[in-house]
């Protein structure tokens, strides 16, 4: 069985695994965490003004809209990364110093808006139109019915597509490493490679996979779960009624009704 | 069969209709005219039905009188005023639309449905909007319903609060878009019975319908429509038991 062994030695070497674990636990997924979280911010942000830009009336909006998502959602992640993360290094280093680590950010939110965008638009327009006149037949102007009303019904829609795109970038995250970033700033992904190269080794970067499903797995089963909810409905069934609870009620006046009125 | 208001004329809330003409309206779907030259008197406080088959354009014609689609050529004259001078949003505070599919806001309480455009268009205070509300749910019969959720509602009380939703902003005339296509047999009379109080309280009504018997007993005028012009056009009488034109005969011929 020496192959088995080797297998072992190599992905699930207990002892390279547990020491890179403090390091998994307190360094990477907090950065994985941190710059995951603050690009979904930013990119549920630049995704809601790309949505409501993408349906707009006015193509002077929705044509760039349209650019701008073919554009981040057509390049690879690593290219778009790379470009922003060192094209606009000079700038971010007056904003922010050296570290390469907001740009990242930044990349991961540009790409991350393209498709928060996406899923906005096709919530908004699932929509039936029929809110949006029954909005403007009262007199709500386009601005109020979309605000108060068509907008906040497509987000609710759209939350286990959102969820969804939280674990693509969280898994994109592990793309920022690209940009060389400080020991302290290394996301779940090179905290393992490193280790990785260390020891010689795969076992740290097997670990550091097993962070990542720990916080992809229950997240993807948590979409499944309002997925169905959403489907299903909260109604609760209820009793057979009769048609006539409701004709009273429009018809307050008893009937007359014969034979009992003497 | 006979409409009788839910409320008492005499202790409802009174409106004041306005008069509405359509002068030659034309309304059009990219290249197809789908409503040809219409003109149309409503005197203020007067019913109007419009009675014909699907696609004969009636549904065409409530769109433009409030501008929901925009009228390719001809006026309407909303109080003696053309309506296509004016903002389309300060012409549809003024003019109330009741749709097949009643359109409610899904996640407002019915109270909620009623009091956001009170609240939002005409800048009502929020207690202010939520009392006038509450009055108008309570004149459709709804009163104790008032914190439902649409779903929670049939169709016939989901039409009762769209009602009471254009009614809220005090409209000058009202359009009905085959407001009971959509109900439970059972339910149709109930929401009859309330637009003809509404009648009989003043409301300017413009109502797209399939209900001849409502039409013939509610009615100040009918009109007949037909591949997008008026055929045919007179009291109630004349067009149900003097039809002049072949095609208002074939139409009664078959629908009573």
């Amino acid at each position: 069985m020496d192959w088995l062994d080797n297998i072992i030695k190599t992905f699930l070497d207990f002892d390279a695994m547990w020491q890179v674990f403090p390091q998994l636990l307190g360094v990477g997924l907090v950065n994985t965490l941190v710059i995951s979280i603050w690009a979904t911010v930013i990119g549920i942000v630049l995704g809601m003004v790309v949505a409501i830009m993408g349906i707009s009336p006015s193509r002077w909006l929705r044509i760039p809209a349209r650019i701008y998502t073919d554009v981040f959602r057509g390049l690879p992640a690593i290219l778009t990364i790379l470009l922003i993360g060192q094209g606009f290094a000079r700038f971010s280093q007056e904003l922010f110093g050296p570290s390469p680590y907001p740009l990242g950010i930044l990349a991961l939110s540009l790409i991350a808006s393209a498709y928060i965008g996406e899923i906005f638009r096709a919530g908004i327009q699932s929509v039936d139109r029929g809110q949006l006149e029954a909005c403007r037949a009262l007199g709500m102007s386009y601005g109020k019915a979309m605000r108060l009303v068509v907008v906040p019904q497509g987000i609710r829609r759209v939350l286990p597509a959102l969820v969804n795109q939280f674990i693509a970038i969280v898994k994109d995250s592990s793309l920022v490493y690209f940009l060389g970033l400080l020991v302290s700033e290394r996301e779940l992904f090179r905290v393992g490679q490193d280790a990785a190269v260390l020891t010689g080794n795969l076992s740290p970067l097997v670990m550091a996979g097993l962070f990542y499903l720990v916080i992809t797995v229950p997240l993807t089963h948590l979409v499944n779960y309002f997925d169905h909810r959403f489907r299903t409905g909260r109604r609760k069934a209820t009793p057979p009624k009769s048609g006539l609870d409701e004709v009273e009620e429009v018809n307050p006046t008893p009937t007359l009704t014969y034979g009992s009125n003497t | 069969m006979t409409y009788t208001s839910p409320v008492p004329v005499t202790d409802g809330h009174l409106y004041a209709g306005s008069s509405l003409e359509l002068r030659s309206l034309t309304m059009a779907y990219g290249d197809i005219e789908v409503l040809r030259e219409v003109s149309l008197d409503v005197a203020p406080g007067t019913t109007t039905c419009i009675i014909g088959p699907s696609g004969s354009g009636k549904s065409t014609l409530l769109r433009g009188v409030n501008r929901l689609h925009e009228p390719k050529s001809g006026d309407v004259l909303l109080a003696g005023e053309s309506v296509l001078t004016q903002k389309p949003d300060a012409v549809r505070k003024r003019i109330g639309l009741v749709f097949q599919h009643f359109n409610l806001f899904p996640d407002h309480t019915a109270l909620e449905n009623v009091a956001l455009a009170l609240r939002n268009v005409k800048g009502l205070s929020k207690a202010e909007s939520r009392r006038i509300a509450n009055e108008r749910l309570a004149e459709v019969g709804l009163a104790e319903r008032a914190d439902h959720r649409p779903r929670d509602l049939s169709g016939g009380q989901q039409q009762r609060v769209a009602i009471a939703r254009a009614l809220a902003m005090e409209p000058e005339v009202m359009l009905f878009d085959e407001a009971t296509s959509a109900l439970d047999p059972e339910l149709v009379k109930g929401v009859l019975n309330l637009m003809a109080g509404l009648a009989q309280r003043g409301m300017t009504m413009l109502v797209v319908t399939h209900e001849m018997g409502f039409a013939r007993k509610v009615a100040d005028q009918v009109v007949f429509m037909d591949e997008g012009r008026v055929v045919e056009a007179g009291t109630p009488g004349d067009l149900f038991d003097r039809p002049q034109s072949p095609r208002l005969q074939r139409f009664l011929s078959e629908v009573l």
